[in-house]
């Protein structure tokens, strides 16, 4: 499906930070919901044939989020969000990690900074993300880990991943 | 030896040689002043943008200037080219959520 809303991606080199804007056809209260409650969550956050499964999820300062990436063969990367601030339907922040199925995390992997802002313009509303690293290579890291593969069998599937469009 | 890209741009002052000789080539004892550092640490900076294949290295008399290749950096892009794709992928799908919750939604 082909729209019109705006997107942005951009990679600031110099705070090793990828800023992401992206425009909703919803209102904030909706969009926020989306990005905050597993289960909607779940169907969205993994590029197909990758599938996201919650396992738990305190949405709360100080809360954690466990879940896995799911591949077409059963395979499980697990990882985490560890929920910094929240502003509820504005903003809010966390820290991400890969970890096992119990939570612990794996420390040879790096870990980013979270920021998720949601606005209302007009009809639409506006969620800027900004993903700041320690340094760019862990940019190269992270999608190493397996998404890659994901997204490129992906592209041509999209209607699947829509079981309850009519 | 040959390096990852990102090993270049892992490091600030590799990065700042970078934009240096992006623009005209400069031998290791004009970018040494540059830093306020030794000519040996500019070395081994060189070195290793030497081994991810980032310079052209010209031969003046004694001197060696090295220059940007251009072209390598743009791995780098096409690279972010597919990060960028993961979250477009990532967002479509989430458009289409959206539809599907519009109604649910409106009765908070």
């Amino acid at each position: 499906m082909k729209n019109n809303l705006l997107m942005d991606f951009s990679v600031d080199r110099k705070t090793n930070t990828v800023n992401v804007i992206r425009e909703f056809a919803a209102d904030q209260p909706t969009v926020w919901a989306a990005w905050t409650q597993p289960e909607i969550l779940d169907h969205w956050w993994a590029p197909k044939p990758w599938k996201s499964r919650t396992k738990s999820m305190e949405f709360k300062e100080g809360g954690r989020r466990i879940y896995a990436m799911v591949g077409p063969e059963g395979e499980e990367h697990w990882a985490m969000a560890d929920y910094t601030s929240i502003s509820p339907k504005d903003n809010f922040k966390f820290l991400d990690a890969f970890c096992d199925s119990d939570g612990n995390i794996n420390k040879e992997m790096p870990r980013s900074d979270w920021n998720v802002d949601f606005s209302k313009k007009n009809k639409t509303t506006t969620v800027k993300i900004s993903i700041k690293h320690d340094k760019l290579e862990d940019l190269e890291a992270i999608i190493a880990m397996g998404f890659k593969e994901g997204f490129i069998m992906a592209l041509g599937n999209l209607d699947e991943v829509l079981p309850t469009r009519k | 030896m040959k390096r990852d890209i990102f090993q270049a741009i892992a490091d600030p002052t590799r990065r700042a040689i970078l934009v240096l000789i992006a623009t005209h080539a400069m031998t290791p004892n004009a970018l040494a002043e540059q830093f306020h550092t030794t000519r040996q640490a500019v070395s081994k900076h060189i070195k290793i943008l030497n081994e991810c294949e980032l310079l052209n290295e010209e031969k003046v008399g004694r001197e060696i200037y090295y220059q940007l290749k251009i072209d390598k950096m743009k791995e780098i892009d096409q690279w972010l080219e597919q990060f960028r794709k993961q979250w477009e992928e990532r967002f479509n799908q989430l458009d289409q959520i959206l539809i599907n919750l519009k109604p649910k939604n409106n009765e908070e």
